[in-house]
C-alpha cells in the first residue's frame, strides 16, 4: 500500500513537474506568474487530440506535434498580450492580470467554438501494467514519470551547455546587462515562451491521456504553480523537486487522510511557503526593489 | 420590467463588492485574487443565520459583513506581517479563496457543493440602493480620513511612506478587513436575492471579476470602478444573444486594457471631477 502509493504519487508529481517548469521558466527571466501557461497545456492537449482522433496519428507524432503547437502558442501570447507591457517595464502585476485576461479569453473560446464536451484520447497505452518492488502500476505512469525527467533533464543541459542556454541564464540575471552584451531580447523571450510552451505540450498530451480533455483542463496547473513555488519559482531543478513532492504529499494526504482536504491541504502549503519561504527550496532571492 | 430590475439589483449588489476591492486595491495598491471568497463567507453566514436560525435579515447582515472581515484576518495577518511581494500576497490569498471554497463544499451545514436552496429572498431594491449609498458614503469618509490618507500613501509608495511613520502592517490590515467587510455584506445581499447560493459562485473567475472591475474602472477612483462593474454586469444581460461569447470579450477586454490603457477609464480621478476645474498633479508616478 505504502509503495504503491508512493509511486502513483511519483507519477503524478512527474506531470506537475512537467507543468511547474513552463511557470519556472517564465518567471526566472519576466519575473511574473504565467497564469496563461494552463491555458496553453489545455490547447495543447486539444492540438494533440486532433491529430490523434482526426489524422490517426501515433503517439510519437501526436506529442511532436502537440509541443509544436503550445510551442507556437506561447510565443504567440508573449508577442500579443505581454510584450508591450514589457517594453514599458510595466509593473509584474499587469503582466499576470493581462496573463489572467489571456486565460479566460482562450478557455472561454474554447468553450464557445469547441464546446464543453468531454474527450477522451485513443488509448495508446493500452490498460497495460507493470510491477514494480511487488506493486501494480500502469505503464501509463511509468512513461510519464520517466519522460518528465528526461525531459527536464534535457532542457537542464540545454539551459546550462549551449550558447542560448547562457544568454537565457545571462538574462535571469539582468536582462539590461544582457541586451547590452547583444542578445536580442525579443529573440531570447521568444525562444523562453517556445521552451514553455513545449512543455505545455507535453504535459497537456498527458493529462488529457490520463484524464480527459476539456476547456476547464487547465485549472490543474493551479498544482503546477503551487510545486513551482514549493520549488521555488525560477529555477529548474526545483520545480522538478517541487512537482514530486506535491505529488507524493498529495496522494498520501488523500489516500490516508481524506481526499477532500487535499486541496485545503495543497492551497495551504502554497501560502505557508509564500509566508516563511518565498524562494521556496531551491530559489534564488527575489525581493522587489526599491 | 422585472428582468430589468433584477438586472439592476445584481449590478449594485456586484458594485458594493466592487467598492471593498476598490478600497484595498485602488487606494492601498495591493492586489486581490481571493475577493469572492469573502463574498462567499458574507453569502454563506448570513443565509445561514436566516436559514436554520430564523435571524432577522439586517442582523444576519451584519453578520455576515463582519463574518467575512473576521475570515480576512485569518489571512491578512501572516501575509502582510510577512511583506510579501504584491503578487505574491495576490497568489497567496488566491489559495487562501479556493481552500475556503473547498471547504465550504464539504461542510455539511453548506450542504456541500450541491447549495443552499429556498433562501427568502428579503433583498429588495431600496434595501441595496440604501446599502449601496451607505457604503459609497463610508468609503469616502474612509479614504478623507487618517486612516485613508495613510492609504494612499502606502500605494504611492510604501517604503517612503514607513519612513513618514504610517504603519503599513496596521494600515493595509485594516484597509484588508474594510474591504472584505463590504464583500460581505455583497455576499448576504445576493444569498437573499437569489435565494439561492452555491460554492462554485465564489471562485477565482468571480475574483478576478472583481479585480478586473476595478481595473477597468481605474486605480485611486470610486466612481469609475462603480461604472465599470454596472457595465460588466448589465451589458452581457442586456446582450443575451452573445451569452457564450461574453467571457471570451471579457478576457480580451483585461488583456485591452493592460496593453492600451492601464489607468483604466477614471484613473485616479472621480466623475465629479469631470466638471470641477481639473488640477494638474504634481509627480503622479506613470504607471
Amino acid at each position: 500500500m505504502f509503495l504503491q502509493t508512493l509511486i502513483t504519487g511519483l507519477s503524478i508529481g512527474g506531470i506537475y513537474a512537467l507543468m511547474a517548469v513552463g511557470y519556472s521558466l517564465v518567471f526566472s527571466v519576466l519575473n511574473f506568474s504565467n497564469f496563461a501557461h494552463g491555458a496553453v497545456i489545455m490547447l495543447g492537449a486539444y492540438v494533440g487530440l486532433a491529430l490523434a482522433t482526426k489524422l490517426d496519428f501515433g503517439f510519437g507524432l501526436v506529442l511532436a506535434g502537440s509541443v509544436a503547437g503550445a510551442g507556437i502558442i506561447a510565443v504567440l501570447n508573449e508577442k500579443l498580450a505581454y510584450s508591450s507591457l514589457r517594453r514599458r517595464k510595466a509593473p509584474s502585476l499587469y503582466l499576470m492580470i493581462s496573463a489572467m485576461g489571456c486565460a479566460v479569453f482562450l478557455e472561454n473560446l474554447v468553450y464557445a467554438t469547441i464546446g464543453s464536451r468531454f474527450y477522451a484520447f485513443p488509448e495508446f497505452f493500452g490498460r497495460q501494467v507493470v510491477t514494480i518492488f511487488g506493486s501494480s502500476v500502469s505503464l501509463l505512469d511509468v512513461g510519464a514519470f520517466l519522460f518528465a525527467l528526461i525531459a527536464i533533464l534535457g532542457l537542464h543541459l540545454f539551459i546550462n551547455r549551449t550558447r542560448t542556454g547562457t544568454a537565457i541564464r545571462a538574462g535571469v540575471c539582468d536582462m539590461t546587462m544582457c541586451s547590452l552584451m547583444g542578445v536580442d531580447l525579443n529573440r531570447l523571450i521568444a525562444i523562453v515562451f517556445l521552451l514553455a510552451g513545449a512543455f505545455a505540450g507535453v504535459a497537456g498530451v498527458f493529462l488529457g491521456i490520463k484524464y480527459l480533455v476539456y476547456p476547464t483542463m487547465g485549472w490543474v496547473t493551479n498544482k503546477a504553480y503551487i510545486a513551482a513555488v514549493i520549488g521555488g519559482l525560477g529555477s529548474l531543478p526545483g520545480a522538478l523537486a517541487g512537482g514530486l513532492i506535491l505529488g507524493v504529499v498529495e496522494t498520501f494526504v488523500s489516500t490516508y487522510i481524506s481526499s477532500v482536504l487535499r486541496d485545503v491541504f495543497s492551497f495551504t502549503l502554497l501560502i505557508a511557503f509564500l509566508v516563511w519561504r518565498p524562494n521556496g527550496l531551491m530559489g534564488i532571492d527575489s525581493e522587489e526593489k526599491v | 420590467m422585472d428582468y430589468i430590475l433584477s438586472i439592476v439589483v445584481l449590478a449594485c449588489i456586484n458594485m458594493i463588492a466592487v467598492l471593498g476591492l476598490s478600497i484595498f486595491t485602488g487606494f492601498t495598491g495591493l492586489f486581490s485574487l481571493g475577493h469572492a471568497a469573502f463574498v462567499g463567507v458574507g453569502a454563506y453566514t448570513s443565509a445561514i443565520l436566516t436559514y436554520y436560525y430564523s435571524i432577522p435579515f439586517p442582523l444576519a447582515l451584519a453578520a455576515g459583513a463582519a463574518a467575512a472581515g473576521a475570515v480576512s484576518l485569518v489571512i491578512g495577518i501572516p501575509t502582510l506581517r510577512a511583506k510579501l511581494r504584491s503578487d505574491y500576497f495576490a497568489i497567496a490569498i488566491l489559495g487562501f479563496g479556493e481552500a475556503l471554497r473547498v471547504i465550504l463544499e464539504n461542510l455539511d451545514i453548506t450542504n456541500g457543493a450541491r447549495g443552499l436552496p429556498g433562501i427568502d429572498s428579503f433583498t429588495t431594491l431600496p434595501v441595496v440602493l440604501l446599502c449601496l449609498a451607505v457604503g459609497i458614503l463610508v468609503a469616502r469618509n474612509f479614504l478623507r480620513s487618517r486612516w485613508g490618507v495613510a492609504c494612499i500613501a502606502i500605494r504611492e509608495d510604501p517604503i517612503a511612506a514607513e519612513m513618514a511613520g504610517v504603519r503599513l502592517f496596521q494600515t493595509r490590515l485594516l484597509s484588508l478587513v474594510v474591504s472584505a467587510v463590504y464583500c460581505g455584506l455583497s455576499g448576504g445581499l445576493l444569498a437573499h436575492f437569489l435565494s439561492f447560493i452555491q460554492p462554485v459562485m465564489f471562485t477565482l473567475l468571480q475574483s478576478t471579476q472583481l479585480l478586473a472591475a476595478v481595473i477597468a474602472g481605474g486605480m485611486g477612483s470610486i466612481t469609475g470602478p462603480l461604472i465599470a462593474s454596472f457595465v460588466f454586469i448589465a451589458l452581457p444581460e442586456a446582450l443575451r444573444v452573445a451569452q457564450m461569447w461574453r467571457l471570451v470579450a471579457y478576457g480580451l477586454l483585461l488583456v485591452l486594457i493592460m496593453v492600451y490603457r492601464p489607468q483604466g477609464l477614471m484613473g485616479y480621478s472621480e466623475l465629479s471631477s469631470l466638471w470641477r476645474r481639473k488640477v494638474p498633479e504634481p509627480g503622479r508616478r506613470q504607471l
